[in-house]
């Protein structure tokens, strides 16, 4: 759990943060999105204390982050920046290990880390371990990226900008694979981004900040559904907001008795899938199948309509 | 092609310095011309080979002094405590650089006496503003993502400036300290003139004397020494550069 309390942070006369609080709970993924300018960079940055907050205070678990050492509460924190910031001098093992090797782990204990983070990530440790950053393509360097900050098992993984600098194809597996890992690993993430679609997609929490102070925490249907005026409604009030809608919930959840003609639909799926399969298929129900295969019901468009609407 | 030619080339110039060094007297047919009144054709006051040994010796010990200086001077300019001192650091390097060494030769001597010691203060003083601007240079090109993640990592200043920076840098450190090095292979001659040993003992021998075949000796083995170190540091500044993956494009 993160708490933030009134946290500022001034650089000259310029207000960067200004006075922003929320929590973190344990095992969530929490996205702050905002313009560039808008603070988020800064107060991310200020939880492993590479800014120091100029007013406020920060804990992690209960213990104010300022009574370590800026070093030490690195050290057990991980962090991820846009570009990944590989050290280009040190092959992949290397690279990962780094935060073990400043610990003082042994070196067996390291070399298994190193190989178990690898085949997390599926790059085959034989084959890539001993490889040099350059060598490697954006997506494999951005999940040694992780992979390092993952490294020393850490409870809290801050990423800034994380798959800004990938192709829309790399980016969404990226996403997939932080998915898939915060889930298996249980961690908490803070994310930093500017695209409002990445934060509904990977967010338990959102946090919208601008101009240094944060305008709404709430989960992303909230945020969709009832966005605090100004800011955030310009920010999603575009015409994507019922496919976003649409985007958060799985098939299960609006599954109805009965059966339909067409290809069957996974009841993991999402709504968007859903609609997107309707539409393609020209239909206004499809079977809906469970894990197994087995149909459960099926899906309509109507109760899809109902479902991708503001509540008003 | 250049595979072939380089090595090969590298090996010839290796062998005629060894010849000039070793086995002077190979050389009379081709230096006789050079020399008047039958003056001796080979330089005949003193072992080549100790003379070159000692002119090695001279710029290794200025080399190794001026690269210290250079380097801890150009590390403290780019940290934060120490950037307010970077242009005055950087006008005394630079006059050291604009200063004869035959002045500070000159100025030298009354203070510490004749030898080697006013040649060391010569070659370290014109020898530093090569190594002090390349750290400079090379430090400012460490990827600032890259240093941004060393610190969020955990890494204290100076594991960042020893276990990322210097080594990022150090290509083109060594870039800067293969520049002195072979400016300094050249300065040394001037050290024999305050008495100092070294090669510039056969080119003054020469010159005093007006023989042009002493000159040559001394000039073409302080030159074949310049062109072959400077080699050797070339390749192990590629090598150095290819790990660092700054060359990974270029060398494959």
């Amino acid at each position: 759990m993160i708490e933030l309390e009134h946290v500022s942070r001034r650089f000259g006369d310029q207000l960067a943060v200004d006075d922003v609080s929320f929590s973190v709970e344990r095992g969530t993924i929490t996205v702050i999105v905002g313009t560039s300018g808008s603070g988020k960079s800064t107060t991310l940055r200020m939880i492993n204390r590479l800014i120091e907050p100029s007013a406020g205070t920060i804990r992690i678990d209960g213990k104010d982050t300022a009574s370590v050492s800026g070093e030490v509460l690195r050290r057990g924190i991980g962090y991820v920046i846009q570009g990944n910031g590989l050290f280009p001098h040190w092959t992949v093992a290397r690279n990962i290990a780094t935060v073990p090797t400043l610990l003082g782990w042994d070196s067996s204990r390291i070399a298994k880390r190193v190989d178990e983070l690898l085949t997390l990530f599926s790059m085959k440790p034989e084959e890539f371990a001993q490889k040099f950053p350059h060598q490697l393509s954006g997506g494999e360097q951005q999940r040694v990226g992780v992979a390092r900050a993952l490294a020393a098992e850490p409870g809290l993984l801050l990423m800034d900008e994380p798959f800004g600098a990938l192709d829309p194809i790399i980016r969404a597996k990226a996403q997939e694979d932080l998915l898939a890992v915060q889930q298996r690993l249980g961690i908490t993430v803070v994310l930093v981004t500017h695209d409002m679609e990445e934060a509904i997609h990977l967010g338990h929490r959102i946090a919208v900040m601008d101009g240094g102070r944060l305008l709404q925490y709430a989960p992303p249907a909230e945020i969709l559904a009832r966005p605090a005026h100004g800011f955030v409604e310009k920010l999603v009030n575009g015409v994507d907001r019922p496919f976003r809608l649409l985007s958060l919930a799985p098939v299960s959840s609006i599954v109805e008795p009965g059966t339909a003609e067409g290809p069957p639909i996974a009841a993991t799926a999402t709504l968007r899938d859903a609609l997107s399969e309707l539409l393609w298929h020209q239909r206004d129900a499809l079977p809906v199948a469970s894990a197994d295969g087995t149909l459960v019901g099926r899906v309509s468009l109507a109760a899809l309509r109902a479902h991708a609407g503001a509540a008003a | 092609m250049s595979r072939i030619i380089g090595p090969l080339a590298r090996l010839a110039t290796l062998a005629l310095l060894l010849a000039l060094i070793l086995k002077p007297d190979w050389f009379v047919p081709v230096l006789k011309p050079f020399t008047e009144n039958g003056a001796p054709v080979i330089y005949n006051q003193g072992s080549l080979l100790s003379l070159t040994l000692y002119h090695l010796g001279l710029v290794a010990i200025a080399s190794l002094i001026g690269t210290a200086l250079a380097l801890v001077m150009g590390v403290f300019v780019t940290r934060k405590v120490g950037a307010e001192f970077l242009p005055l650091s950087r006008s005394l390097v630079n006059i050291g650089q604009t200063f004869p060494p035959v002045a500070v030769l000159a100025l030298a001597v009354p203070v510490v006496g004749f030898g080697l010691k006013p040649t060391l203060i010569a070659l370290v003083l014109y020898g530093l503003l090569p190594i002090f601007e390349n750290t400079i240079t090379g430090l400012k090109e460490v990827p600032a993502n890259v240093v941004e993640a060393a610190r969020g990592m955990g890494l204290n200043p100076t594991q960042q400036l020893f276990r990322v920076e210097l080594p990022l840098a150090l290509p083109v450190i060594l870039a800067g300290i293969r520049l002195s090095v072979v400016i300094n292979m050249g300065t040394a001659t001037i050290g024999s003139t305050v008495a100092a040993k070294g090669l510039g003992e056969v080119i003054i021998a020469g010159l005093l004397t007006s023989n042009t075949s002493f000159i040559l000796q001394g000039g073409i083995i302080v030159a074949l020494l310049a062109v072959l170190i400077y080699d050797a540091l070339s390749i192990l500044e590629r090598r150095v550069a290819r790990r660092t993956g700054r060359l990974a494009e270029v060398a494959g």
